[in-house]
């Protein structure tokens, strides 16, 4: 049975509400308004004059191939990032978990990571795989012979910002697990180890299980991330290159707003972002929950 | 009476932000009246960002420093910015227009000769030469690079020497067929360029320039032609040494100069031996100070004396010598022939013969597109298809000015 409590009388919800009505108005609607409205026209950049276009910045995006090819670059951009930091995380936090004695300094240096700023993270990794100073490139070529060049070529570039933005990211999945794992009652595993389960099938058939509350927050809070967050990364290491190969959408929208002075193309884009955003959040919640087990 | 401060936001940082702190304690140091406050905002594209966005909310600063391609931009801005020569003429602080070096000054002019906006360091590409790689491939160093054919010949020697980088390049859409263009008259857009309106279309898909990057292609493929980055990446590898040829900035003299542990040069920019109208003359890349409205009539008459300053040979002189750019003014030039600088500093004049040897023609006055940074994305992207082989050189040039008309159909939308 649900218990419901009830006010008497109207002013005291409201007053109650209103600091969180007003936070989500000031900061999320007014904007948003505000970039579905400036999507109907092109400005020039100093705000002198706007021509109304109505759909017209809509029909121009999609009317660009590397528009329509960006969906498909943010897909997998976000899957990768969302595999990688969560999988690693998993692995390391089922590590660290097992661990009886000196699990403390371990646990802080995975944390280290996400202390980097994206920014920093990508010019960290891009001084490693650098095709001209880095050291890791120097040593491919040296040892393997191989040429690594991100500059030119598509799927180093995009393991490169994958690797980079799911660095951080492991440290912030790894804790949540970790915690995850540890509120897990000792007492179910011991007794499937009783019964004879090893390791891995005490994994898959108990514990896994039980961390799907924590693992479905990650995934949200992941794909999250790889949308709007790895910004920085993707900036400092290609600049959305080779040929718009890491152009995630969220980039598109900075490079045409702020380097192109487009504001009518990246309002549009901004508009499109939220529906992709809004609709993936609603798959997540309606079809990924049922299967959590709280 | 309290001094008038003026603010100049710019885009230095490093040892040209410490000699731009120099000029700017030099003018405070010589007059009481007006104080100059430089800020710097990032790097070329957000100092010009900043500088929008503070115009919009009302906060502007009475100068801007604008990077050559934001040119267009500007220009459309009528409400937004004061006209240099407007600001002169009310100001009252000594100004010739003519005594400016004309490329230069054609670049930021209307074709009623009006100054828009004051040039202040202009750089044009020039080839450098690592005389020691030539030298340790037993080639003769002053071997003849004027044509790139010939350049060719010398990269297959290079190459079969066992030379692991012998060409790379900077800014490759600026040196390869922005200047590429102007350097054979050959147009880089229809309408001159852009000088002539907004309407104007890319044009850069001719045949002299498909040539070029066809070639510049066979050549990443054959391992001649290194590609760093679309900045200026491919310094690091020539000034560590590790390339033989480098076309870059003529800016890049001091980095050069400084780092460079080898015997260098600088040569001409290349050109193709038939092509009828080559050499021609080579343009800018750079900067020039906007002046923003909205500002007292007091202030902008000091904004007219620090850009009358800024204009003068010594200062001009000295800003030459020290980083490489071109001197804005005639005098400069002369001055700094003068003090014996050229020859001491061989090919540090080849940048101005360059620009100068010419009168410019309606294809190499300069370049005046809208939106023209995302443009140059757009080229980045195409030529980087071009270098990795994915894409001939006709099919990426094609697709990028399809691309890039689009943006400057928008950019005359949005101003018109």
């Amino acid at each position: 049975m649900e218990k419901r409590v009830t006010f008497k009388g109207w002013m005291l919800p409201l007053a109650l509400l209103a600091p969180q009505v007003l936070v989500t108005a000031i900061f999320f609607f007014w904007p948003a308004g505000q970039a579905i409205w400036q999507s109907m026209f092109i400005p020039d950049p100093f705000g002198l004059k706007a021509q109304f276009v109505g759909f017209g910045n809509f029909e121009f995006l999609f009317g660009d191939r590397y528009y329509r090819a960006s969906f498909y670059t943010t897909a997998t951009f976000s899957i990768l990032v969302t595999v990688v930091s969560m999988g690693f995380a998993l692995w390391l936090a089922v590590m660290a978990d097992r661990l009886i004695k000196g699990s403390g300094p371990y646990r802080t240096l995975l944390i280290w990571p996400y202390a980097v700023a994206p920014a920093v993270a990508g010019v960290l990794w891009l001084f490693m795989f650098s095709p001209n100073v880095g050291l890791i490139s120097w040593y491919l070529e040296e040892l393997v012979g191989y040429r690594w060049n991100h500059v030119l070529n598509e799927g180093e570039a995009m393991g490169l910002v994958v690797f980079a933005s799911a660095w951080g990211r492991v440290s912030y999945n790894f804790l949540f697990f970790l915690a995850g794992l540890q509120a897990i009652p000792k007492s179910v595993i011991e007794a499937a180890a009783i019964d004879g389960a090893h390791f891995w099938k005490r994994f898959w058939t108990i514990v896994f299980p039980l961390l799907s509350p924590t693992t479905f927050f990650l995934l949200v809070v992941n794909v999250v991330y790889a949308f709007f967050d790895t910004f920085g990364v993707i900036h400092t290491i290609t600049a959305g290159g080779p040929q718009q190969a890491t152009t995630i959408l969220v980039y598109k929208v900075f490079a045409d707003g702020f380097v192109g002075q487009d504001l009518g193309s990246s309002a549009a884009q901004s508009v499109i972002l939220l529906i992709v955003v809004g609709i993936l959040t609603i798959v997540q919640f309606r079809y990924i929950e049922r299967r959590v087990h709280y | 009476m309290a001094q008038t401060e003026i603010q100049w936001w710019h885009a230095f940082t490093g040892r040209l932000g410490d000699l731009l702190a120099e000029q700017v304690d030099k003018f405070n140091a010589s007059q009481s009246d007006y104080k100059v406050v430089a800020s710097h905002k990032g790097n070329y594209s957000e100092t010009l960002n900043a500088g929008i966005a503070a115009f919009r909310a009302g906060e502007q600063p009475h100068i801007l420093m604008v990077f050559e391609v934001g040119t267009a931009t500007m220009m459309a801005a009528k409400g937004a910015i004061k006209p240099v020569y407007e600001v002169m003429a009310e100001g009252g602080a000594p100004f010739d227009p003519d005594g400016y070096l004309g490329p230069v000054k054609g670049y930021y002019t209307t074709p009623a000769g009006e100054m828009l906006s004051l040039p202040y360091n202009s750089s044009t590409p020039v080839l450098y030469v690592n005389k020691d790689a030539l030298k340790g491939a037993g080639i003769d160093p002053s071997v003849d690079l004027t044509t790139w054919e010939k350049v060719g010949e010398v990269l297959d020697q290079l190459k079969s020497a066992g030379h692991k980088c012998p060409l790379t390049t900077a800014w490759q859409s600026w040196v390869h067929l922005e200047n590429f263009s102007t350097w054979h008259n050959v147009p880089f857009a229809t309408k001159e360029n852009g000088f002539g309106g907004l309407d104007t279309e890319l044009a850069f898909n001719g045949p002299m320039q498909v040539k070029h990057i066809q070639t510049m292609g066979d050549w990443a493929k054959d391992g001649k032609f290194f590609y760093a980055g679309r900045r200026n990446e491919g310094g690091a590898n020539f000034r560590g040494g590790e390339c033989a040829f480098f076309t870059e900035s003529s800016a890049g003299y001091a980095g050069v100069k400084a780092n460079a542990e080898f015997e260098f040069e600088i040569r001409p920019l290349p050109y193709w031996s038939d092509a009828s109208g080559a050499p021609q003359n080579t343009i800018i890349g750079g900067s020039s100070l906007w002046v923003l409205g909205g500002h007292e009539a007091d202030e902008y008459k000091g904004v007219s004396q620090f850009l009358s300053f800024l204009s003068t040979s010594g200062i001009q002189a000295k800003w030459h010598q020290d980083t490489g750019y071109l001197p804005i003014t005639l005098a400069a030039s002369e001055q700094t022939k003068a003090e014996g600088f050229y020859d001491e500093n061989p090919g540090t004049d080849i940048a101005i013969i360059q620009m100068t040897g010419k009168a410019p023609t309606p294809n190499s006055k300069g370049l005046r597109l809208g939106s023209f940074d995302q443009i140059r994305g757009i080229i980045d992207e195409e030529l980087e298809a071009v270098w990795s082989g994915d894409k001939s050189a006709q099919e990426a040039l094609d697709s990028a000015v399809e691309r890039g008309n689009q943006l400057l159909r928008r950019f005359e939308q949005a101003n018109r």
